[in-house]
């Protein structure tokens, strides 16, 4: 029987690590995510865990020190967010190219500057084309469930690819809401032995890793990356639906709430598909044909699943919670907006950044949302697609 | 394991360019980095044995009898250590 408990999302986080038991997690503390290895810790201190802690100086020698375990031969996570991801960006691009499958919780917070410790998604945004795998999480449930699916994608032989999973910072890491865990034996027996096929310590085999890569070598190196990340589809899919067949819980690349018949619908990322959840319920009752598409897998992106998906609604609104600053609209946007042109759908489409550094998104501005899509829905224009809720403007 | 060449297609590489065998630097020629060159003069050289230590790459091949030899203008990349170190102006830059 699972166990039901109350837990914040970083407590879930950390309860994931506990029954993943890695080799070595290297971290150093940042908001919101500070809890994360804060928790983790204790276990290591307890010796719930038999896992090396590594108490780094900073978040680049937190990342270079989960290289360095990864290549050894072990299994490698970290906790991070906003500036620390930030500090990390030039181990980031290193731990993939190098096919290290390094599993890291991203507790999501806004950028600096101005200095800003809430929630957005600019420092999740900044890595979306470094080649890790990212998963996007609703709710504690979904960042603890991602997290005990992650090293069967990351460590797949035909993917090999570090992954984040990803929380909304505070919204989500710190409030406590009811959680099923599983079974501390099923979640070893799930997640398993990590068998690396080359290591560094592997006194079997003579290796070198991460060589100089001249000008004949890297496109190949780079390919070779894309073309995991395309297998890593296939292999989500399928750790999904074992995951699903163990807890009961089901996992796609995107959550479709009442989209069977929606002609207006909003696609988001993280805790605002709670919030929109719950205003898609109240626009039913009124008869609204109201829709969301909840987008999960980010990276890669499944561009073709989304396009048909919302291919039979008459408006759709993307909503971003990080500007671009790129002077036509957010990287969802852009993504889901490039899906629908390549194949060939053809909906009115807008875009709004929102929630920027801790904003509150209220039920009333996701409300203001579809109501801005029943009119583009009757007028059949769309004057302006990027657009701002939330924000202070003069009238 | 099979040679990588710049003909290899990408799906016969080795994951991340890592490579299955030890003493590899050996096959990176790094001499043609090189813009002064050092001259052994063997007449003025005592075989102290200061230079071959401080050579930052593997430029002084040293025989069995304990030896120098001459350059191996392969690695030398043309630094100037040796010639700095040896007391008897038994290598010259230039």
């Amino acid at each position: 029987m699972s166990i039901r408990e109350r837990l914040s999302g970083n407590e879930a986080a950390a309860t994931a690590m506990r029954q993943i038991n890695p080799d070595v997690v290297a971290a150093f503390p940042i908001t919101p995510s500070t809890e994360i290895p804060q928790y983790f810790s204790t276990f290591v201190s307890n010796g719930t865990v038999d896992t090396e802690f590594v108490a780094v100086e900073s978040e680049h020698s937190a990342m270079s020190a989960c290289i360095g375990a990864e290549a050894a031969g072990a299994r490698a996570m970290t906790a991070t967010s906003a500036n620390g991801l930030s500090l990390m960006w030039e181990m980031i691009y290193i731990a993939s190219s190098m096919r290290l499958p390094i599993v890291m919780s991203l507790v999501n917070r806004a950028v600096s500057g101005p200095l800003n410790i809430h929630n957005d998604h600019s420092d999740a945004m900044g890595v979306r084309d470094a080649g890790w795998i990212m998963l996007f999480s609703e709710n504690n449930q979904e960042a603890y469930d991602n997290l005990i699916m992650a090293h069967r994608i990351a460590e797949n032989k035909d993917v090999l690819l570090p992954l984040m999973v990803c929380q909304d910072g505070f919204i989500t890491s710190h409030s406590i809401e009811n959680i099923e865990l599983i079974e501390d034996e099923k979640v070893k027996e799930f997640v398993g032995k990590y068998k690396p096929e080359h290591y560094l310590l592997n006194d079997k085999e003579k290796i070198a890793m991460g060589p100089l890569d001249v000008q004949t070598y890297l496109f190949e190196h780079k390919y070779q990356q894309a073309n995991a990340m395309r297998n890593a589809k296939k292999v989500i899919a399928e750790v999904s639906e074992e995951f699903e067949k163990m807890t009961g819980r089901k996992y796609s690349f995107f959550e479709e709430y009442k989209m069977e018949d929606a002609e207006i619908v909003i696609v988001c990322m993280n805790s605002t598909a709670g919030t929109t959840k719950y205003v898609v319920d109240s626009l039913r009752e009124k008869g609204v044909k109201a829709g969301l598409l909840k987008v999960r897998m980010f990276r890669p992106f499944p561009a073709e699943e989304i396009a048909k998906a919302l291919s039979k609604a008459k408006a759709v609104a993307v909503l971003d919670k990080s500007d671009s600053v790129n002077g036509v609209g957010g990287a969802l946007y852009t993504d889901v907006t490039s899906a629908m042109y390549v194949n060939g759908v053809n909906v009115p489409m807008v875009n709004y950044i929102y929630g920027i550094g801790g904003r509150d998104t209220t039920s009333y501005d996701i409300e203001g949302v579809y109501n801005d899509l029943m009119e583009i829905v009757k007028s059949g224009k769309v004057d302006n697609p990027y657009r701002y809720f939330g924000v202070r403007r003069e009238k | 394991m099979e040679k990588i060449t710049p003909n290899t297609p990408a799906e016969k590489m080795t994951i991340a360019g890592n490579i299955y065998e030890a003493g590899n630097s050996l096959n990176f020629k790094t001499g043609d980095w090189r813009s002064v060159k050092p001259i052994y003069i063997s007449e003025k050289c005592k075989q102290c044995g200061l230079c071959f230590p401080v050579c930052p790459d593997d430029a002084i091949p040293v025989n069995k009898e304990q030896k120098r030899e001459d350059f191996n203008y392969d690695y030398c990349k043309g630094c100037g250590v040796c010639a700095k170190v040896c007391p008897f102006g038994a290598i010259e830059m230039k």
